[in-house]
């Protein structure tokens, strides 16, 4: 270890007081909450059939207006626009907290459920579900009865299996190894894969259109009862970040490091295990694998706002709805009235920010 | 109370046998140094004595409590450690890490514990410096801060505690060894047990109360730094001769107890010139 101080000239300039800091915490969340806002209010008036600002105050019943447009309008809004909206919303934040609490467990910013394998365990999951569900059960009262309240339970535990086995391999006496972390996630993504191809052959039509809509990730699926099965889980994280930041925050120092300051790390650690898959859980089992999402926010966000997980979770949260609203809202508007699957588009963007944290932290992962 | 008592403690891993029959006691207001070669079991017995470890056979009290009855948040009022090496993920700053030390709590009383701890170790000036910035030794005295906040805390809720530090002073200057022995001895004199891991026999004579030597998972000899650090032990312990423990001549050689730090008032180790 050297103990050369770094010259003056070398060092990036200083972080602002503390004081600052937690005045730009406040700034930034309510700043997102707004811009949060917004963006649903634009998503909801963009889209093949337009709604422009009047008519989108008089379908919400704010104003008066002809009715025969009024009722199209409704139609248009509360069965396919709002649902869709508050999914992107829900699973953007699931995604950005299950990559937050990942990093934070594994002490790395390089740690995201769609690169480790974790959204593709959970797709396995789920496409098993799929296929096995309905031809087991098929002579049974229950055929056919798979519907979207089991496929978030399937996926949760498919994630929670991959996340348990990712920890135990690449953590060894309390140091998480980050390349044995990106190498398992990649050998543990690539059997999950060849699993779910499995299961592709194995599938009729129906089953097979199903399959295909979770491996490109896509939010036009979006419906109420979708919103509803998801639900439980959005809110039972929500519930939990508070309980889990500070720990997070110690663990960042080293297991044994965050013992010695009266963290329950083991019981810690499960939580957040059984956390990343009930969020990547159900974000994979209402919009399929959609990567980055959890790599790209809380980085940005740390860079502003600093690591401290108590603010980083709750901006994590706010700015991963607001990321993938906008990619949705994006992928369906840019080949309008056909739509890209959003996975594509968050790919797109994500993949070249990842490599270039990758070349960043090269030194530090030792690749 | 005795701070810390070990009796019969063994810890295993697989056939190899990393502390056997183990007994120590440490009144509060000691400070012990543990030496020995690599392998010998310090850091087993460093873990066995921060809770970490727990398998083993035998039975740690920490202040008359039975570490295996304690919870990790209990034990972190009676204990404090400062690892050799702590490595930061994240780009938290010097001044987030030593508050830190206070577990969740905030207030006036928690701000001024934190900044005397950081003006203790000389980071005053750098607190908003983000801690992967910083130099090894720097950022080894920002963890030192931490540390220091939590055994104030802990304390202040419970009496003089155990700090336990591992090559506390291995990646500091000297300036900042010297800094790191006067806050030691400080928190010694005012009660509390130190158990400190040392590589450096001199530093162990010039700062222990007592030396516990540590050799294939036994204690060889526990004593005054005289009494322990001594040419038979030498040879014993760490296989190497040693002619005589005077210097040769014309050799160069710095002991933190020859160093008074400069624009200081008093030096913190004059008094021990005659430990050797």
């Amino acid at each position: 270890m050297s103990d050369d101080a770094i010259p003056a000239a070398m060092v990036p300039p200083a972080a602002p007081p503390p004081g600052l800091r937690a005045l730009r915490r406040g700034l930034v969340l309510s700043g997102l909450a707004v811009l949060l806002i917004a963006a649903a209010i634009a998503a909801a008036a963009t889209g093949a059939a337009g709604i422009p600002p009047g008519r989108l105050a008089a379908a919400l019943g704010l104003v008066g207006g002809p009715a025969a447009e009024i009722a199209r309008d409704q139609l248009v809004l509360f069965s396919i626009r709002l649902p869709r909206i508050v999914l992107a919303v829900a699973v953007g934040a699931l995604l950005a907290t299950a990559g937050t609490i990942m990093q934070g467990l594994f002490r790395n910013p390089l740690a995201d459920p769609g690169l480790v394998g974790v959204s593709a365990g959970a797709g396995l999951a789920a496409a098993a579900t799929i296929v096995l569900g309905d031809t087991l059960l098929a002579g049974t009262r229950l055929g056919g009865a798979i519907g979207p309240e089991l496929l978030p339970l399937a996926a949760f535990l498919g994630a929670l299996a991959v996340t348990a086995l990712l920890y135990r391999i690449a953590t060894r006496e309390g140091r998480t190894s980050i390349a044995t972390l990106l190498l398992a996630g990649l050998a543990l993504g690539a059997l999950a894969g060849a699993g779910t191809g499995l299961l592709v052959f194995l599938a009729d039509d129906r089953q097979l259109r199903d399959i295909t809509f979770w491996t490109l990730g896509s939010l036009a699926g979006a419906t109420w009862p979708k919103v509803a099965a998801i639900a439980p889980f959005l809110v039972a994280t929500l519930v939990a970040l508070p309980v889990i930041a500070r720990g997070l925050d110690l663990l960042v120092l080293g297991e044994a490091e965050a013992f010695h300051m009266g963290v329950p790390v083991e019981r810690l650690k499960r939580f957040a295990i059984v956390l990343v898959a009930a969020a990547a859980g159900a974000a994979v089992a209402a919009a399929g694998v959609i990567g980055f999402v959890g790599i790209v926010v809380p980085h940005l966000l740390r860079l502003v706002i600093g690591p401290g997980h108590r603010a980083l979770l709750p901006a994590a949260v706010l700015l991963g709805g607001l990321v993938l609203l906008a990619a949705d809202t994006l992928a369906r508007t840019l080949a309008a009235p056909a739509e890209l699957p959003v996975g594509i588009v968050t790919a797109i963007l994500g993949a070249p920010f990842f490599l270039v944290l990758l070349l960043r932290q090269r030194a530090v992962v030792g690749l | 109370m005795t701070a810390i008592v070990l009796r019969d403690v063994t810890v295993r891993a697989g056939r190899t046998t990393l502390l056997d029959a183990v007994d120590l006691t440490v009144a509060p207001g000691e400070i012990i140094a543990v030496v020995g070669p690599n392998g010998a079991g310090k850091s087993t017995l460093m873990r066995v004595l921060s809770g970490e470890l727990s398998r083993g056979r035998g039975r740690v009290l920490l202040k008359g409590e039975d570490i295996a009855a304690c919870s990790p948040s209990r034990l972190a009022t009676l204990r404090a450690v400062l690892s050799q090496s702590v490595a930061v993920a994240f780009p938290f700053t010097v001044e987030e890490i030593v508050r830190m030390g206070a577990g969740g709590s905030r207030g006036a009383a928690i701000d001024t514990l934190v900044d005397a701890m950081l003006a203790e170790v000389d980071l005053a000036m750098l607190r908003h410096r983000t801690i992967t910035t910083l130099s090894g030794g720097e950022q080894h005295r920002a963890h030192l801060a931490r540390v220091l906040v939590q055994l104030a805390r802990g304390e202040a809720a419970a009496g003089p505690g155990v700090l336990l530090l591992d090559e506390p002073t291995a990646a500091l200057d000297l300036r900042h060894q010297i800094d790191v022995v006067a806050a030691v001895r400080a928190r010694a004199a005012a009660g509390t047990a130190v158990v400190a891991v040392l590589h450096d026999l001199n530093l162990a004579a010039a700062v222990a109360d007592r030396v516990v030597a540590l050799h294939r998972g036994r204690i060889a000899a526990d004593g005054a730094p005289r009494t322990v650090i001594t040419p038979d032990l030498l040879a014993r312990v760490f296989g190497v001769d040693l002619r005589s423990c005077g210097l040769p001549a014309g050799v160069p050689c710095v002991l933190p107890h020859m160093i008074t730090p400069r624009g200081r008032s008093a030096p913190p180790v004059a008094e021990s010139d005659e430990r050797r």
